[in-house]
Protein backbone atom coordinates (compact mmCIF):
# COMPACT_ATOMS: atom_id res chain seq x y z
CA UNK A 1 0.00 0.00 0.00
CA UNK A 2 2.96 2.37 0.64
CA UNK A 3 5.47 2.72 -1.51
CA UNK A 4 8.57 4.58 -1.06
CA UNK A 5 10.65 5.09 -4.43
CA UNK A 6 14.12 6.61 -4.51
CA UNK A 7 13.34 9.08 -1.83
CA UNK A 8 16.38 11.43 -0.51
CA UNK A 9 15.58 14.38 1.64
CA UNK A 10 17.80 17.32 2.72
CA UNK A 11 17.96 19.89 5.97
CA UNK A 12 19.00 22.85 4.13
CA UNK A 13 22.82 21.45 2.32
CA UNK A 14 22.76 18.55 4.27
CA UNK A 15 21.49 15.52 3.26
CA UNK A 16 19.79 13.05 5.50
CA UNK A 17 18.40 10.50 3.68
CA UNK A 18 19.83 8.95 0.13
CA UNK A 19 17.71 7.16 -2.21
CA UNK A 20 15.82 5.16 0.28
CA UNK A 21 13.09 2.29 -1.40
CA UNK A 22 10.50 0.62 0.55
CA UNK A 23 7.39 -1.01 0.32
CA UNK A 24 4.53 -1.66 3.30
CA UNK A 25 1.85 -4.11 2.19
CA UNK A 26 -1.65 -4.38 3.71
CA UNK A 27 -1.76 -6.47 6.76
CA UNK A 28 2.08 -6.39 7.64
CA UNK A 29 4.13 -4.80 9.68
CA UNK A 30 7.78 -3.68 8.10
CA UNK A 31 10.23 -2.09 10.60
CA UNK A 32 12.97 0.93 10.39
CA UNK A 33 15.56 0.03 12.26
CA UNK A 34 18.87 2.08 13.14
CA UNK A 35 20.93 4.41 15.04
CA UNK A 36 19.72 7.86 16.10
CA UNK A 37 19.90 10.59 13.29
CA UNK A 38 20.00 7.48 11.38
CA UNK A 39 16.77 9.48 9.62
CA UNK A 40 13.97 7.71 10.43
CA UNK A 41 11.72 10.43 11.55
CA UNK A 42 12.45 12.29 8.71
CA UNK A 43 11.39 9.40 6.62
CA UNK A 44 8.12 9.40 8.44
CA UNK A 45 7.92 13.52 8.38
CA UNK A 46 8.31 13.14 4.57
CA UNK A 47 5.50 10.03 4.31
CA UNK A 48 3.35 12.72 6.13
CA UNK A 49 4.39 15.63 3.71
CA UNK A 50 5.62 17.59 6.51
CA UNK A 51 8.81 17.79 5.33
CA UNK A 52 9.25 19.28 2.15
CA UNK A 53 12.68 19.16 0.84
CA UNK A 54 12.92 16.21 -0.80
CA UNK A 55 13.10 13.97 -4.08
CA UNK A 56 11.46 11.03 -5.37
CA UNK A 57 8.20 9.07 -5.43
CA UNK A 58 5.48 8.67 -2.64
CA UNK A 59 2.77 6.50 -3.65
CA UNK A 60 -0.08 5.38 -1.21
CA UNK A 61 -2.40 2.42 -3.01
CA UNK A 62 -0.98 3.59 -6.40
CA UNK A 63 -1.97 7.06 -5.66
CA UNK A 64 1.00 9.83 -5.93
CA UNK A 65 1.03 11.41 -2.80
CA UNK A 66 3.35 14.61 -3.83
CA UNK A 67 0.48 17.09 -4.48
CA UNK A 68 -1.31 15.71 -1.40
CA UNK A 69 -1.39 18.18 1.70
CA UNK A 70 -0.59 16.79 5.26
CA UNK A 71 -4.10 16.70 5.93
CA UNK A 72 -5.34 15.73 2.76
CA UNK A 73 -2.53 12.36 3.27
CA UNK A 74 -4.40 11.70 6.68
CA UNK A 75 -7.68 11.56 5.18
CA UNK A 76 -6.31 9.02 2.38
CA UNK A 77 -5.31 7.09 5.39
CA UNK A 78 -2.41 7.57 7.13
CA UNK A 79 -1.95 7.68 10.87
CA UNK A 80 0.74 8.69 12.47
CA UNK A 81 2.54 8.96 15.79
CA UNK A 82 5.17 11.25 16.29
CA UNK A 83 7.86 10.85 18.28
CA UNK A 84 7.23 12.90 21.11
CA UNK A 85 3.59 11.75 21.25
CA UNK A 86 1.32 14.84 20.50
CA UNK A 87 -0.45 14.94 22.78
CA UNK A 88 -2.01 18.40 22.55
CA UNK A 89 -1.84 20.35 26.55
CA UNK A 90 -4.56 22.67 26.03
CA UNK A 91 -7.00 19.31 24.89
CA UNK A 92 -8.37 17.19 27.19
CA UNK A 93 -7.86 13.22 26.67
CA UNK A 94 -11.10 12.88 25.16
CA UNK A 95 -10.83 15.75 23.14
CA UNK A 96 -7.26 14.67 22.36
CA UNK A 97 -9.05 11.27 21.04
CA UNK A 98 -11.93 12.74 18.47
CA UNK A 99 -9.98 15.90 17.32
CA UNK A 100 -8.86 14.07 14.42
CA UNK A 101 -11.78 13.08 11.77
CA UNK A 102 -12.63 9.62 11.07
CA UNK A 103 -11.12 8.78 7.88
CA UNK A 104 -12.78 4.39 7.37
CA UNK A 105 -16.03 4.19 9.08
CA UNK A 106 -15.67 0.49 8.90
CA UNK A 107 -12.40 0.76 10.85
CA UNK A 108 -12.54 3.22 13.22
CA UNK A 109 -12.69 1.60 16.66
CA UNK A 110 -15.49 3.93 18.77
CA UNK A 111 -14.59 5.42 21.64
CA UNK A 112 -16.03 3.05 23.62
CA UNK A 113 -13.62 0.28 22.32
CA UNK A 114 -10.53 2.56 22.53
CA UNK A 115 -11.78 3.01 26.18
CA UNK A 116 -12.67 -0.97 27.03
CA UNK A 117 -8.48 -1.32 25.32
CA UNK A 118 -7.22 1.59 27.53
CA UNK A 119 -9.05 1.37 31.02
CA UNK A 120 -6.20 4.13 32.27
CA UNK A 121 -7.27 6.71 29.04
CA UNK A 122 -11.17 6.22 30.07
CA UNK A 123 -10.57 7.23 33.70
CA UNK A 124 -8.84 10.10 32.45
CA UNK A 125 -11.28 11.26 30.15
CA UNK A 126 -11.83 14.43 31.61
CA UNK A 127 -7.75 15.33 32.22
CA UNK A 128 -5.95 17.91 29.92
CA UNK A 129 -3.73 15.92 27.64
CA UNK A 130 -0.29 16.59 29.28
CA UNK A 131 -1.22 15.52 33.05
CA UNK A 132 -0.62 12.26 31.63
CA UNK A 133 2.18 10.42 31.82
CA UNK A 134 4.74 9.11 28.93
CA UNK A 135 2.76 5.56 29.11
CA UNK A 136 -0.44 7.06 28.93
CA UNK A 137 0.34 9.79 26.58
CA UNK A 138 1.82 7.05 24.07
CA UNK A 139 -1.37 4.73 24.64
CA UNK A 140 -3.58 8.39 23.57
CA UNK A 141 -1.57 8.70 20.47
CA UNK A 142 -1.85 5.22 19.86
CA UNK A 143 -5.85 5.23 20.15
CA UNK A 144 -6.28 8.19 18.46
CA UNK A 145 -5.11 6.65 15.26
CA UNK A 146 -7.12 3.83 15.76
CA UNK A 147 -9.94 5.82 16.18
CA UNK A 148 -9.38 7.82 12.80
CA UNK A 149 -9.27 4.76 11.48
CA UNK A 150 -6.28 5.04 9.19
CA UNK A 151 -5.37 2.24 6.82
CA UNK A 152 -1.20 2.88 7.60
CA UNK A 153 0.31 3.42 10.39
CA UNK A 154 3.38 5.45 11.13
CA UNK A 155 4.83 4.59 14.00
CA UNK A 156 7.69 6.42 15.71
CA UNK A 157 9.11 4.61 18.72
CA UNK A 158 6.14 3.76 20.63
CA UNK A 159 8.17 1.36 22.72
CA UNK A 160 10.75 4.13 23.45
CA UNK A 161 10.64 4.63 27.69
CA UNK A 162 7.56 2.66 28.43
CA UNK A 163 7.05 -0.27 30.71
CA UNK A 164 7.70 -4.00 29.47
CA UNK A 165 4.06 -4.61 30.53
CA UNK A 166 2.58 -1.67 28.24
CA UNK A 167 5.05 -2.45 25.52
CA UNK A 168 3.61 -5.80 25.24
CA UNK A 169 0.16 -4.71 25.06
CA UNK A 170 1.02 -2.21 22.22
CA UNK A 171 2.53 -5.05 20.41
CA UNK A 172 -1.06 -7.25 20.62
CA UNK A 173 -2.69 -4.14 19.45
CA UNK A 174 -0.64 -3.98 16.58
CA UNK A 175 -1.08 -7.48 15.78
CA UNK A 176 -4.89 -7.35 16.27
CA UNK A 177 -5.01 -4.39 13.54
CA UNK A 178 -3.03 -5.92 11.35
CA UNK A 179 -5.43 -8.58 10.96
CA UNK A 180 -7.86 -6.41 10.00
CA UNK A 181 -5.91 -5.75 6.91
CA UNK A 182 -4.05 -2.04 8.65
CA UNK A 183 -0.21 -2.13 7.60
CA UNK A 184 2.40 -0.39 9.75
CA UNK A 185 5.43 1.12 9.48
CA UNK A 186 6.99 1.08 12.39
CA UNK A 187 10.46 2.77 13.51
CA UNK A 188 12.26 1.41 16.55
CA UNK A 189 15.08 0.75 18.41
CA UNK A 190 14.12 -1.81 20.66
CA UNK A 191 15.20 -4.53 18.20
CA UNK A 192 13.59 -7.40 20.66
CA UNK A 193 10.36 -5.93 20.90
CA UNK A 194 10.71 -5.25 17.20
CA UNK A 195 11.51 -8.63 16.13
CA UNK A 196 8.21 -9.95 18.01
CA UNK A 197 6.14 -7.69 15.87
CA UNK A 198 7.00 -7.70 12.33
CA UNK A 199 7.45 -9.08 9.45
CA UNK A 200 10.09 -7.56 7.59
CA UNK A 201 12.85 -5.07 8.54
CA UNK A 202 14.80 -2.21 6.83
CA UNK A 203 17.86 -1.34 8.12
CA UNK A 204 18.49 2.29 8.34
CA UNK A 205 21.99 3.96 8.01
CA UNK A 206 23.03 7.19 7.33
CA UNK A 207 20.14 7.79 5.54
CA UNK A 208 20.46 4.80 3.03
CA UNK A 209 18.71 1.73 3.24
CA UNK A 210 21.40 -0.88 4.04
CA UNK A 211 19.68 -3.91 4.33
CA UNK A 212 16.37 -5.56 4.29
CA UNK A 213 15.54 -8.69 6.05
CA UNK A 214 12.48 -10.78 6.66
CA UNK A 215 12.02 -11.70 10.36
CA UNK A 216 13.97 -15.09 10.48
CA UNK A 217 17.02 -13.77 9.56
CA UNK A 218 16.41 -10.55 11.43
CA UNK A 219 15.91 -12.94 14.87
CA UNK A 220 18.91 -15.00 14.05
CA UNK A 221 21.34 -11.90 13.87
CA UNK A 222 19.90 -9.77 16.81
CA UNK A 223 22.66 -9.79 18.79
CA UNK A 224 25.03 -8.68 16.06
CA UNK A 225 22.63 -5.73 15.10
CA UNK A 226 22.09 -4.86 18.52
CA UNK A 227 26.19 -4.44 18.62
CA UNK A 228 25.74 -2.28 15.12
CA UNK A 229 22.94 -0.57 16.35
CA UNK A 230 25.23 0.95 19.50
CA UNK A 231 22.32 -0.32 21.78
CA UNK B 1 -14.05 53.86 50.02
CA UNK B 2 -16.89 55.11 47.74
CA UNK B 3 -14.13 56.87 45.38
CA UNK B 4 -11.80 53.98 45.29
CA UNK B 5 -15.13 51.77 44.48
CA UNK B 6 -15.50 54.17 41.64
CA UNK B 7 -12.16 53.73 40.28
CA UNK B 8 -12.56 50.49 40.30
CA UNK B 9 -15.74 50.28 38.04
CA UNK B 10 -13.35 52.39 35.82
CA UNK B 11 -10.59 50.30 35.72
CA UNK B 12 -13.01 47.47 34.71
CA UNK B 13 -14.89 49.21 31.90
CA UNK B 14 -11.91 50.03 30.32
CA UNK B 15 -10.29 46.65 31.28
CA UNK B 16 -13.74 45.38 29.69
CA UNK B 17 -12.65 46.88 26.08
CA UNK B 18 -8.48 45.17 26.57
CA UNK B 19 -9.86 42.04 27.87
CA UNK B 20 -12.26 42.20 24.12
CA UNK B 21 -9.93 43.46 21.92
CA UNK B 22 -6.35 41.55 23.45
CA UNK B 23 -9.51 38.45 22.67
CA UNK B 24 -8.88 39.35 19.32
CA UNK B 25 -5.69 39.41 19.20
CA UNK B 26 -5.02 36.35 20.97
CA UNK B 27 -6.82 33.69 18.79
CA UNK B 28 -5.59 35.34 15.77
CA UNK B 29 -2.17 34.95 16.69
CA UNK B 30 -2.68 31.65 17.88
CA UNK B 31 -4.07 30.07 14.44
CA UNK B 32 -1.56 32.41 11.71
CA UNK B 33 0.87 33.40 13.92
CA UNK B 34 0.50 36.67 12.67
CA UNK B 35 0.39 39.97 15.54
CA UNK B 36 -1.74 42.23 14.64
CA UNK B 37 -0.58 45.57 14.80
CA UNK B 38 -3.85 46.98 12.85
CA UNK B 39 -5.41 46.14 16.26
CA UNK B 40 -6.03 49.30 17.43
CA UNK B 41 -7.01 50.59 14.40
CA UNK B 42 -9.54 48.45 13.72
CA UNK B 43 -10.77 49.61 17.18
CA UNK B 44 -10.97 52.80 16.00
CA UNK B 45 -12.48 51.64 13.17
CA UNK B 46 -15.50 50.45 15.35
CA UNK B 47 -16.12 53.65 17.07
CA UNK B 48 -16.18 55.90 13.92
CA UNK B 49 -18.34 53.48 12.37
CA UNK B 50 -21.02 53.67 15.09
CA UNK B 51 -20.67 57.51 15.15
CA UNK B 52 -21.31 57.63 11.48
CA UNK B 53 -23.86 55.27 11.24
CA UNK B 54 -25.77 56.48 14.20
CA UNK B 55 -25.63 60.15 12.26
CA UNK B 56 -26.37 58.96 8.44
CA UNK B 57 -28.92 56.72 9.23
CA UNK B 58 -29.84 56.95 12.91
CA UNK B 59 -28.48 53.61 13.57
CA UNK B 60 -28.20 53.64 17.58
CA UNK B 61 -26.46 52.12 19.69
CA UNK B 62 -28.30 49.16 20.57
CA UNK B 63 -28.36 47.36 17.14
CA UNK B 64 -25.27 48.50 16.42
CA UNK B 65 -23.97 46.74 19.27
CA UNK B 66 -24.96 43.88 17.16
CA UNK B 67 -24.34 45.18 13.27
CA UNK B 68 -21.24 46.89 13.37
CA UNK B 69 -19.08 44.02 14.88
CA UNK B 70 -20.55 42.03 11.73
CA UNK B 71 -19.61 44.81 9.52
CA UNK B 72 -16.00 44.59 11.41
CA UNK B 73 -16.13 40.83 10.54
CA UNK B 74 -16.05 41.30 6.95
CA UNK B 75 -13.89 44.11 7.26
CA UNK B 76 -11.34 41.15 8.57
CA UNK B 77 -12.30 38.63 6.49
CA UNK B 78 -11.45 41.21 3.66
CA UNK B 79 -7.95 42.41 4.66
CA UNK B 80 -7.29 38.90 5.65
CA UNK B 81 -7.95 37.85 1.77
CA UNK B 82 -6.64 40.89 0.64
CA UNK B 83 -3.50 41.20 2.61
CA UNK B 84 -3.10 39.18 5.26
CA UNK B 85 -2.80 35.46 4.01
CA UNK B 86 0.31 36.31 2.24
CA UNK B 87 2.09 36.55 5.51
CA UNK B 88 1.64 33.15 6.10
CA UNK B 89 4.39 32.18 3.76
CA UNK B 90 6.84 35.43 4.62
CA UNK B 91 9.59 35.98 7.16
CA UNK B 92 7.84 38.03 10.14
CA UNK B 93 9.06 41.41 9.37
CA UNK B 94 6.87 41.60 6.59
CA UNK B 95 3.94 40.91 9.32
CA UNK B 96 5.22 44.05 10.82
CA UNK B 97 5.29 45.72 8.02
CA UNK B 98 1.88 45.04 6.76
CA UNK B 99 -0.18 45.25 9.92
CA UNK B 100 1.60 48.20 10.51
CA UNK B 101 0.93 50.07 7.40
CA UNK B 102 -2.62 48.77 7.34
CA UNK B 103 -3.36 50.55 10.28
CA UNK B 104 -1.54 54.18 9.34
CA UNK B 105 -3.44 54.27 6.56
CA UNK B 106 -6.76 53.24 7.89
CA UNK B 107 -6.12 56.54 10.58
CA UNK B 108 -5.15 58.78 7.84
CA UNK B 109 -8.28 57.52 5.86
CA UNK B 110 -10.36 58.46 9.24
CA UNK B 111 -8.51 61.84 9.53
CA UNK B 112 -9.14 63.10 6.15
CA UNK B 113 -13.17 62.12 5.68
CA UNK B 114 -13.57 62.98 9.80
CA UNK B 115 -11.01 65.52 10.46
CA UNK B 116 -9.50 65.42 14.31
CA UNK B 117 -11.65 66.91 15.78
CA UNK B 118 -13.64 63.92 17.24
CA UNK B 119 -17.28 62.78 16.42
CA UNK B 120 -19.83 63.23 18.96
CA UNK B 121 -21.67 59.76 20.16
CA UNK B 122 -24.63 60.32 22.80
CA UNK B 123 -24.89 58.07 25.69
CA UNK B 124 -27.53 55.14 24.61
CA UNK B 125 -31.26 55.10 26.31
CA UNK B 126 -31.25 53.08 29.31
CA UNK B 127 -27.60 53.07 30.40
CA UNK B 128 -27.43 57.20 31.54
CA UNK B 129 -26.95 58.75 34.75
CA UNK B 130 -26.17 56.68 37.81
CA UNK B 131 -27.11 53.54 39.44
CA UNK B 132 -27.94 53.79 42.80
CA UNK B 133 -26.66 50.82 44.77
CA UNK B 134 -27.10 51.80 48.76
CA UNK B 135 -24.95 54.75 49.28
CA UNK B 136 -23.01 53.79 46.39
CA UNK B 137 -23.96 55.96 43.31
CA UNK B 138 -22.27 54.44 40.04
CA UNK B 139 -21.91 55.18 35.88
CA UNK B 140 -24.84 53.25 34.50
CA UNK B 141 -22.77 53.08 30.93
CA UNK B 142 -19.44 51.95 33.52
CA UNK B 143 -21.04 49.37 34.66
CA UNK B 144 -23.11 48.09 31.30
CA UNK B 145 -19.27 47.72 29.76
CA UNK B 146 -17.87 46.38 32.75
CA UNK B 147 -20.90 43.19 32.61
CA UNK B 148 -21.18 42.94 28.84
CA UNK B 149 -17.87 42.78 28.05
CA UNK B 150 -17.44 39.99 30.73
CA UNK B 151 -20.16 38.67 29.21
CA UNK B 152 -19.12 38.65 26.01
CA UNK B 153 -15.90 36.86 27.53
CA UNK B 154 -17.31 34.00 29.24
CA UNK B 155 -19.42 33.38 25.86
CA UNK B 156 -15.81 33.14 23.86
CA UNK B 157 -14.65 31.01 26.38
CA UNK B 158 -17.43 28.68 25.82
CA UNK B 159 -17.24 29.04 22.12
CA UNK B 160 -13.63 27.90 22.56
CA UNK B 161 -13.86 24.88 25.32
CA UNK B 162 -17.08 23.60 23.77
CA UNK B 163 -17.41 23.69 20.47
CA UNK B 164 -15.42 21.71 18.21
CA UNK B 165 -14.28 24.71 16.33
CA UNK B 166 -13.04 25.62 19.61
CA UNK B 167 -11.41 22.66 19.68
CA UNK B 168 -9.67 23.18 16.64
CA UNK B 169 -8.99 26.64 17.07
CA UNK B 170 -7.01 25.49 20.34
CA UNK B 171 -5.32 22.51 18.55
CA UNK B 172 -3.56 24.81 15.77
CA UNK B 173 -2.92 27.45 18.29
CA UNK B 174 -0.83 25.09 20.23
CA UNK B 175 0.44 22.84 17.30
CA UNK B 176 -0.95 23.70 13.75
CA UNK B 177 1.95 21.37 11.54
CA UNK B 178 1.13 18.73 13.41
CA UNK B 179 -3.48 19.52 13.13
CA UNK B 180 -2.96 19.55 10.11
CA UNK B 181 -1.08 16.05 9.75
CA UNK B 182 -4.09 14.81 11.81
CA UNK B 183 -6.57 15.41 9.01
CA UNK B 184 -7.76 18.72 10.28
CA UNK B 185 -7.85 21.52 7.20
CA UNK B 186 -5.97 24.54 9.34
CA UNK B 187 -6.39 26.66 6.20
CA UNK B 188 -10.33 26.41 6.44
CA UNK B 189 -10.32 28.23 9.93
CA UNK B 190 -7.98 30.99 9.02
CA UNK B 191 -9.90 33.51 7.82
CA UNK B 192 -13.08 33.39 9.77
CA UNK B 193 -10.32 33.31 12.98
CA UNK B 194 -8.94 36.88 11.70
CA UNK B 195 -12.52 38.23 10.94
CA UNK B 196 -13.54 36.93 14.50
CA UNK B 197 -10.49 38.82 16.00
CA UNK B 198 -11.20 41.82 14.17
CA UNK B 199 -14.96 41.68 15.01
CA UNK B 200 -13.73 42.10 18.85
CA UNK B 201 -11.93 44.44 18.23
CA UNK B 202 -15.06 46.75 16.10
CA UNK B 203 -16.95 45.56 19.38
CA UNK B 204 -14.87 47.38 21.95
CA UNK B 205 -14.60 50.00 19.56
CA UNK B 206 -18.56 50.27 19.38
CA UNK B 207 -18.61 50.15 23.01
CA UNK B 208 -16.00 52.91 23.61
CA UNK B 209 -18.34 55.13 21.52
CA UNK B 210 -20.38 56.51 24.08
CA UNK B 211 -17.61 56.94 26.70
CA UNK B 212 -14.21 57.87 24.96
CA UNK B 213 -13.61 60.58 22.71
CA UNK B 214 -14.16 59.20 18.68
CA UNK B 215 -11.20 60.32 16.99
CA UNK B 216 -8.93 59.08 14.24
CA UNK B 217 -5.97 58.47 16.50
CA UNK B 218 -8.05 56.95 19.60
CA UNK B 219 -6.48 53.20 18.73
CA UNK B 220 -3.02 54.47 19.09
CA UNK B 221 -2.22 54.41 22.41
CA UNK B 222 -4.96 51.43 22.75
CA UNK B 223 -2.52 49.51 20.94
CA UNK B 224 0.35 50.31 22.46
CA UNK B 225 -1.85 49.28 26.03
CA UNK B 226 -3.19 46.41 24.36
CA UNK B 227 0.52 44.89 23.47
CA UNK B 228 1.40 45.58 27.36
CA UNK B 229 -1.90 43.40 27.76
CA UNK B 230 -0.58 40.51 25.61
CA UNK B 231 2.60 40.51 26.96
CA UNK B 232 0.84 40.43 30.16
CA UNK B 233 -1.06 37.84 29.71
CA UNK B 234 0.93 35.51 27.97
CA UNK B 235 0.99 35.76 23.81
CA UNK B 236 -1.81 33.34 22.17
CA UNK B 237 -3.19 32.43 26.03
CA UNK B 238 -6.90 33.59 25.79
CA UNK B 239 -7.51 33.18 29.22
CA UNK B 240 -4.09 35.71 29.80
CA UNK B 241 -5.78 38.20 27.09
CA UNK B 242 -8.86 38.62 29.48
CA UNK B 243 -7.19 38.91 32.78
CA UNK B 244 -4.56 41.07 31.43
CA UNK B 245 -6.70 43.33 29.87
CA UNK B 246 -9.06 43.78 33.52
CA UNK B 247 -5.80 44.15 35.18
CA UNK B 248 -4.01 46.76 33.20
CA UNK B 249 -7.55 48.46 33.06
CA UNK B 250 -7.51 48.45 37.04
CA UNK B 251 -3.75 48.92 37.13
CA UNK B 252 -4.72 52.56 34.63
CA UNK B 253 -7.62 53.83 36.80
CA UNK B 254 -5.81 53.33 39.91
CA UNK B 255 -2.81 55.24 38.65
CA UNK B 256 -5.08 57.96 37.05
CA UNK B 257 -6.47 58.53 40.27
CA UNK B 258 -3.53 58.47 42.59
CA UNK B 259 -0.13 59.19 40.76
CA UNK B 260 -2.26 60.68 37.58
CA UNK B 261 1.39 61.12 35.81
CA UNK B 262 2.80 57.71 36.50
CA UNK B 263 -0.75 55.57 35.25
CA UNK B 264 0.76 54.87 32.34
CA UNK B 265 4.22 54.37 33.63
CA UNK B 266 2.37 51.86 36.01
CA UNK B 267 1.35 49.81 33.03
CA UNK B 268 4.96 49.22 31.70
CA UNK B 269 6.33 48.77 35.17
CA UNK B 270 4.08 46.02 35.95
CA UNK B 271 4.88 44.52 32.23
CA UNK B 272 8.24 44.52 33.23
CA UNK B 273 7.79 42.49 36.45
CA UNK B 274 5.71 40.29 34.43
CA UNK B 275 8.32 39.29 32.00
CA UNK B 276 11.12 39.20 34.86
CA UNK B 277 9.06 36.63 36.59
CA UNK B 278 7.52 34.77 33.96
CA UNK B 279 9.23 35.49 30.35
CA UNK B 280 5.97 33.68 28.87
CA UNK B 281 3.56 35.92 30.80
CA UNK B 282 1.02 35.00 33.53
CA UNK B 283 -0.64 32.14 31.32
CA UNK B 284 1.72 32.04 28.40
CA UNK B 285 2.91 28.65 27.83
CA UNK B 286 6.91 28.56 28.90
CA UNK B 287 8.66 26.96 26.75
CA UNK B 288 7.37 29.48 23.61
CA UNK B 289 9.31 32.16 25.47
N1 LIG C 1 15.13 20.20 12.08
C1 LIG C 1 16.35 19.75 11.69
N2 LIG C 1 17.26 20.59 11.17
C2 LIG C 1 18.46 20.14 10.78
N3 LIG C 1 18.86 18.87 10.88
C3 LIG C 1 17.99 17.98 11.40
C4 LIG C 1 16.69 18.37 11.84
N4 LIG C 1 16.04 17.29 12.32
C5 LIG C 1 16.91 16.26 12.18
N5 LIG C 1 18.08 16.67 11.63
C6 LIG C 1 19.23 15.82 11.32
O1 LIG C 1 18.83 14.86 10.37
C7 LIG C 1 19.36 13.61 10.68
C8 LIG C 1 18.25 12.58 10.80
O2 LIG C 1 17.44 12.88 11.91
P1 LIG C 1 16.17 12.03 12.30
O3 LIG C 1 15.36 11.80 11.09
O4 LIG C 1 15.52 12.67 13.44
O5 LIG C 1 16.84 10.66 12.75
P2 LIG C 1 16.28 9.47 13.63
O6 LIG C 1 14.80 9.62 13.76
O7 LIG C 1 16.67 8.26 12.87
O8 LIG C 1 16.97 9.54 14.95
C9 LIG C 1 20.18 13.77 11.95
O9 LIG C 1 21.53 13.90 11.60
C10 LIG C 1 19.67 15.05 12.55
O10 LIG C 1 20.71 15.70 13.22
MG1 LIG D 1 13.65 9.79 15.50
Amino acid sequence: MLEVTCLSAWYGEAQVLTDVSLAVHEGEVATLVGRNGAGKTTLLRCVMGLHRSLEGQLRLDERDLDRLSPNARARAGIGWVPDDRGIYASLTVEENLTLPPVVSADRAWPVEQIYEAFPALADRRASMGTQLSGGEQQMLAMARVLRMGSSLLLLDEPSEGLAPVIVQRIGEIIRQITDHGVGVLLVEQNVTFAATVADRHYLLAQGRVVEQLDNAQFQAREHELLEHLGI
Amino acid sequence: MSAFIQYTLQGLAAGGFYALAALGLAVIFGVLGVVNFAHGACYMLGAVVSAVLLDVVGLHFWPALVIVPILMFLFGVLLERVFVQWLLRLDVLYNFLLTFGIALVLVDLVKRRYGVSGLPYEQPAGLRGQLHLGSLSLPTYQVFVFAFSMLVCVLVWLLLTRTRIGMIVRASTEEPERTRALGINVNRWVTPVFGFGIGLAGLAGVLAAPFRAITADMGGNFVIILFAVVVIGGLGSVLGAVVAGFLVGLVEAYGQAYASSFSQIAIFVLMALVILVRPAGLFGRQETA
